[in-house]
Formats: structure tokens, sequence, C-alpha cells
């Protein structure tokens, strides 16, 4: 945190801010390796590697074929540089594609049987692998309301998913959470309806790849009319060194149900950048609603930009059903690269997408994220609030496209991006794309006003603020919320976050 | 203070006249009840007044010490004195209610010219104004009127018109929804705030408030006119005759 102490801070940037992203760009806290042997394929990626990948995953003919068929797609792709980032060259032959604790090579048969070693690794992270009420060690945990207070893990650690906890309980209630490699053995007729529906496997460089190598991931079934009786979540830890980890999540939201999911993510500090290519696909039918939430921390390399995990994630939700409805919340304060879009394609006529994000980046740190809005059927809304924070001599882009289609008749889109500079080596970006063909479609940006509730907006003018200040309030009020509600277990960065103030932005 | 004169006003979406004539003197110091049936057009002159989108002023005007309310956004009506008590206070989910009361007491001070009040004296003065009000610390991190029952609603709504020290309350129901404790307590917030630079209009659909809070007028409003007024015995009259009998006469 060198870097934010020594830079002037600019005036008119709230203090209690300022202490915030200190706080939060402080020493890492997840630096730590588990000591543990491993096991890994050989270096580089290549068909060989695809089939042992897909072999120590035993799976079914069909999932190989899959991935292979990837694979000699993303030969001929080329890696994209659109994005306001830069880095080193990647060496895509000079990592592991494979790695697994070799106490996994059994795979257990319920936690209990899990090696210790993994077990107190995510114990020390605050996620101990226990189905119990409450995850210990969270402040304020016991003034939580009862219900809500359950919340079912999938852990997986580099290549492989460890444990997955609750699985009786959501079994009963309908639910499938299990990790992907499971659900494709055990549930192929999902899987294959689903997988790559969302992310095409050509979709783009990073997702093919993707494709061909994922070596784990979650898996989630909600029936119809079910409403998922827990929070579902997926820790993604990162270990071992020089190892690339490409995970892969499939969430099903079926008619009229709900679940509400979130992940996060951690790694040791190393010296060396690792890369990390996950994809997501969420596909929610009729009257379903999905709330996905990310608190990424991945190491974000040290004060000097030395290290740090390459995030090139491809996460898409498609709502498929009329009134159907997707939010993404994201708190970003790790990696050292990001680049990350998760997009909503509102296709069911009133269906509605959400995009909330905070992206705090320091020293070093370059995150290039946003969202996508592709409005294809009628009366659709999307939402966007985007706030990037950075420090020392980061950059910090906001992209984002709003798509109206043709046939997306009376739909509306509002956005607010606001950047936030703490110092004056640092850098903010915005980038929004707008493509409009209807003509009953509105599309609003910034302070306008019509999105933010009227009534809220005339009592805040009432006593004395003007438009934009009273929008600013509720907005920020708003997004505060939103990360009030995220499960408290992962989400020590975003309570603190919820001190930030974008007092003093630049637009 | 407050001045309205023939003022007609109709929702802008549908064409429906509410307001057909409206003539209304409040002196500072005063304190007039407005009276009347549901759909009188009571709250529509809150508004109105207010500045709430929605509303045309076909014909008339409503001017504050001298000054041309009509013309002013809602946030300079605020900073020029008028201040109005919801009859359904506003839920900001996300945003504590004491950033939401100093917000708007610098907001006015800025828009007067007026320094900002440092934290401090910020801090004191809403601790001693919450104290009077029975409101405690944890009501003022809440955020703003979140989760609040009906009569934690409007002994806020007290709060602020207590910080922000308007010339001109409109107090619009505030009685909808209180028991008689929570009543006594907001008309006794009410009460401490009665002052020779102040003026007051209470609008109310029982007597019961106003036994609490002794309006000096009182006037019966009806079909979008003030149709009757009279001293505190006129409220009694609708207490126990119902507002039957005075329309009638009226008509």
């Amino acid at each position: 945190m060198a870097a934010l102490d020594q830079t002037q801070v600019k005036e008119g940037v709230d203090q209690e801010t300022v202490d915030a992203v200190r706080e939060v760009g402080g020493a890492y806290k997840y630096g730590w390796e588990t000591e543990i042997e491993m096991e890994y394929a050989p270096k580089g990626v290549n068909p060989d590697i695809v089939r042992l990948i897909s072999d120590k995953n035993d799976e079914p003919e069909w999932m190989t074929e899959w991935r292979l068929a990837a694979f000699e797609r993303w030969t001929k792709m080329e890696e994209p540089n659109w994005a306001m980032v830069n880095y080193p060259e990647i060496d895509f032959q000079n990592q592991y594609y494979y790695a697994r604790p070799k106490s996994m090579e059994e795979k257990p048969k319920s936690l209990d049987e899990v090696d210790p070693k993994l077990l107190a690794t995510y114990e020390k992270l605050g996620i101990p692998l226990k189905e119990q009420m409450i995850l210990a060690g969270v402040e304020g945990a016991e003034n939580a309301p009862a219900e809500g207070r359950k919340v079912a893990v999938d852990a997986v650690f580099d290549s492989v998913s460890v444990g997955t906890t609750f699985q009786k309980e959501l079994k009963e209630a309908g639910v499938i959470f299990c990790s992907i490699s499971e659900a494709i053995k055990e549930h192929p007729e999902l899987v294959k309806k689903y997988l790559g529906s969302v992310v095409p496997v050509s979709d783009n460089f990073y997702a093919t790849l993707n494709s061909a190598v994922f070596s784990d991931g979650s898996f989630v079934y909600v029936p119809p009319g079910v409403r998922c009786p827990m929070e579902l979540s997926t820790y993604f830890r990162i270990n071992a060194e020089n190892t690339g980890q490409f995970e892969r999540t499939l969430i099903i939201a079926d008619k009229g149900s709900y679940v509400s999911y979130l992940e996060g993510c951690t790694a040791p500090q190393r010296d060396t950048a690792q890369l990390h290519a996950a994809v997501v696909e969420i596909i929610i039918e009729e009257d379903a609603e999905v709330k996905y939430s990310t608190v990424q921390n991945w190491f974000p390399g040290d004060e000097n930009g030395k290290g740090g995990i390459y995030n090139f994630v491809t996460k898409r939700a498609d709502c498929r059903g009329d009134r159907s409805k997707v939010m993404w919340t994201q708190v970003e304060t790790g990696s050292a690269v990001t680049w990350k879009y998760p997009s909503c394609i509102l296709r069911g006529d009133d269906s509605q997408g959400e995009f909330y994000s905070i992206a705090i980046a320091n020293n070093y740190q370059q995150a290039d994220t946003g969202t996508k809005m592709v409005h294809l059927g009628k009366n659709t809304k999307s939402r966007i609030v985007s706030k990037g924070i950075s420090a020392g001599k980061a950059q910090n882009t906001y992209r984002g496209l709003v798509a109206m289609h043709p046939k997306a008749k009376d739909s509306r889109n509002y956005t607010q991006c606001d950047s936030l500079l703490i110092g004056d080596k640092c850098g903010a970006h915005t980038v929004p794309y707008i493509e409009v063909r209807n003509n009953s479609s509105r599309v609003e940006h910034e302070a306008t006003t019509s999105k933010v509730d009227d009534d809220q907006l005339f009592y805040c003018r009432q006593r004395g603020m003007d438009e934009e200040e009273a929008v600013a309030l509720v907005v920020n009020g708003f997004c505060k919320d939103v990360l009030q509600a995220l499960p408290m277990e992962f989400a020590m960065e975003a309570q603190q976050l919820v001190a930030i103030s974008l007092e003093g932005s630049v637009g | 203070m407050l001045e309205i004169k023939n003022l007609h006003v109709k929702l802008e979406e549908e064409d429906k006249q509410i307001l057909k004539g409206v003539d209304l003197t409040v002196d500072a110091g005063k304190v007039h009840a407005i009276m009347g049936p549901n759909g009188s057009g009571k709250s529509t002159l809150s508004y109105v007044l207010s500045g709430r989108d929605g509303y045309e002023v076909t014909e008339g005007s409503a001017s504050l010490g001298g000054e041309d309310l009509l013309e002013m956004e809602p946030e300079e009506r605020a900073a020029a004195g008028v201040f109005l008590a919801f009859q359904y206070p506003v839920e900001i989910p996300g945003v504590g209610n004491m950033t939401f009361l100093r917000t708007a007491v610098n907001a006015q001070r800025k828009a007067r010219g007026e320094d900002e009040l440092s934290a401090t004296d910020f801090l004191k003065e809403v601790r001693a104004k919450a104290k009077a009000l029975k409101i405690d610390a944890d009501m003022l991190k809440r955020p703003v009127n979140v989760g609040f029952s009906g009569g934690e609603k409007k002994r806020n709504e007290i709060l602020q018109m207590a910080m922000l020290e308007p010339k001109m309350c409109i107090l619009d129901e505030t009685d909808s929804g209180l028991d008689v404790d929570a009543m006594k307590l907001v008309a006794e917030g009410v009460n401490a705030l009665r002052d020779e630079g102040r003026g007051f209009l209470v609008i109310t659909h029982y007597q019961r408030l106003l036994d609490h809070i002794k309006p000096d007028v009182v006037h019966i409003m009806a079909e979008g006119r003030i149709v009757k007024s009279g001293g505190p015995e006129l409220a009694l009259e609708v207490e126990n005759n119902g507002y039957a009998d005075i329309l009638a006469e009226v008509n």
C-alpha cells in the first residue's frame, strides 16, 4: 500500500473513502501457501493434455470430443488486444493446465474423507467446509437473521473440486449443487442441453481455451417453482505455482425458480503471474430469478507490479423466459489484470438485467471491466451501476455495451458510471457503446433521473437537495444496499467498501 | 407570509381539475388547519406548494414572503422555507438517516449562501432534537424510513422539520396511522416549533390532532375549494356532525 501512502490525495476526496481503499488495498491477507503434495499434467496445452484432463475427470466420450473441437478452434484464434490493459506476452505452453492434490486422486465420498490439509486451507480462508449454520469467524454473523444463514459451499482447489456442503439438504429441495465434473457424469442430459448454449465454444479466445481445458467448477440446477433454500457459493483457490485455473460454472434456473449464488476467489502471493480463465453460463427460464455475486480477490501483484493473477473471464446470463431476471454484483479488488464483462441477454419479453460493479485498482493493477446488456425481447429493462476507484498507478476502465434490437420495443436502460481517482498517477476510462435499433426504447445515462424512483427524488429535493445531488444519494444508497446484501462470509471486503463515497468523482 | 390566490390546478396526465380556485393566506406565527373529505384536494394543495411533478397550475398564484413559489424548483422552495411533512414518508434504502439529514441541511445552507454546519455542531444539534422526539441513536443510523413503524416515520419527519427550521411547515395528514401516544409525541414536536416567524398548514381528516396542535384558523375544503373558514370551533363541528351538514349549508 506504499503507493497510496505516498500519493497526494486529491482535494474533495472523502477521507473515509481513502481509508477504506487503503484498508482494502492493504497487505494481501490471502497470500500464504498450502504445502501439499500435488500431481501435475505435463506443461503446455495440446490434444493430449485435453484428453488427459477429460480422462482425469472420467468423462464420457461426447465431452472429450466437445473439448477437442474447442481446442482445434482455439489454435486458430488470436488473443484479443482491444482492452485497455498491458501485460507481457503469455506463453501458453509454459504453464500447467492441470494440478491436483495427490490426496484427491480418489475422490472423497464425503467431507469427512477430505484431506485435513485441504480442510485446514479453507478453514484458514474463513470458509470452513462444515455444514454449520453460520460460517465461523464472521463478524456480526450472530446478528444475521436465522433464515439465510446457511451457505452451501463448493470448494475448488487448483484444478479440482474438493467437496460440496449441504448437498443432501439441497437434494431434498430438488436442487442439484455439485461440481461440474460430477454433473457431467451424473446429469449428462442437463449438461449436454445447456453447456455452451450461452457462451458458445467459439465465443472468444479465452472462453474457447476454457472449453478445451476446464478442469472443474460448479453446477447448479433449480427445478421449476423452487426457491433455493440457502445461498450457494463456490470458493476458488489457486495454490499451485505456474498453474492456470480454468473453471466452468453452469447455473440453470428453471421456470419460476430463484437462486442466489456467490463466488469468492484468492491465491498465494507469487512473483510470477498466473492465468485464470473462467466461463460462467447462466440460463434463466420464465419467471425465474438469479442473483450472482462475485467477490474477486485474486492476488493483485505486489506494490511494484510483480506477480498477480491475470483474470480473463467470460460470464453471461441468458434470460430466456419471459419475466426472467438476473442480477450481477461484483466487487473487484484483486488480480493484476482483469478482463471481464458479465453480460445479460434479455431474450424473454419483460426480462430484466442488472449489473452492479465496484472495482478498486491499486498499485499497478489494471482492470478493464463492464457489462453487455443485449435487449432482444419486448419491454426489457436493464440497469448498470459501475463504480471504478483507482489509486497508486492503477488503470481502471469501464467498458459497456447497451444494444436494443429491432424487436426490443419499449425497452429501457439506465446506466450510471462513476470513477474516482485517488492520487495523480492513476487513470480512469469510460468506454460506453450504445446501439439502438428501434424507436420506442430509451437509453439513459449518468445523472438522468427517470430510472431513479420519482418519489425518492422528490423527497430529497423537498428537503433541499438539487436533482444531481439527490440522484447521487439515492443511487449510492442503492449500491450500499446491494453490497450489504452480499452474504457476509465472503464479503468482508464488500463490507469495508460500504464506507466508500464517490464525492469528488470525475464523472 | 404564504399567499395563495385563486389557485387552479389540474393533473398533467389526465385532464382532471383538482383545485378550482383556492384562496388562502397564512400569516407568520399562525397555525391554519385544512379539513375536508377524501378527494377534496387537500393533499394536492400540499404537493403543488412543494413543487411535485404531475400537476399543472392553470390559473392563480402562490407565494411565500412575496416570492413566487410556482416559478421555483422543489429544492429552491425548500431553501426559501417550504417544508412538507409527507403523509407517506419515502424509504431510501442504503442512505443513513443522519447522512440524509446532513446532506439536506447543508444543501439548504449552501443555497442560502451560508456556511455548512461543522460535523460536531450538526451532531450536537441532531442529538438534542432527536432526544426530544424520543428518536434513539439507532434510528438515526438506520436507512431513511426503511423498516420504520408508522410512528417512527412521522417522528422522523418532525425531526427533519426541526433541523431544517423552515418558515412554512405543511403537515399532510401527519396523524394518519398514529396511535394516541405517537400522535401526542408528534404534536409536542410541532408545538415546540411554533414561533412568531413560522407559519403552519395542518392538513387533517380528523379533529383529534387539533386537540393537540391548537389551530388559529380552520378551513373546510371540498371539491377543490375552501368552502368555509372559522375558528377552532369549526373543527369541533366537523367532529360532531361530519362534513355533510357544512357541505349542504355551503351548497
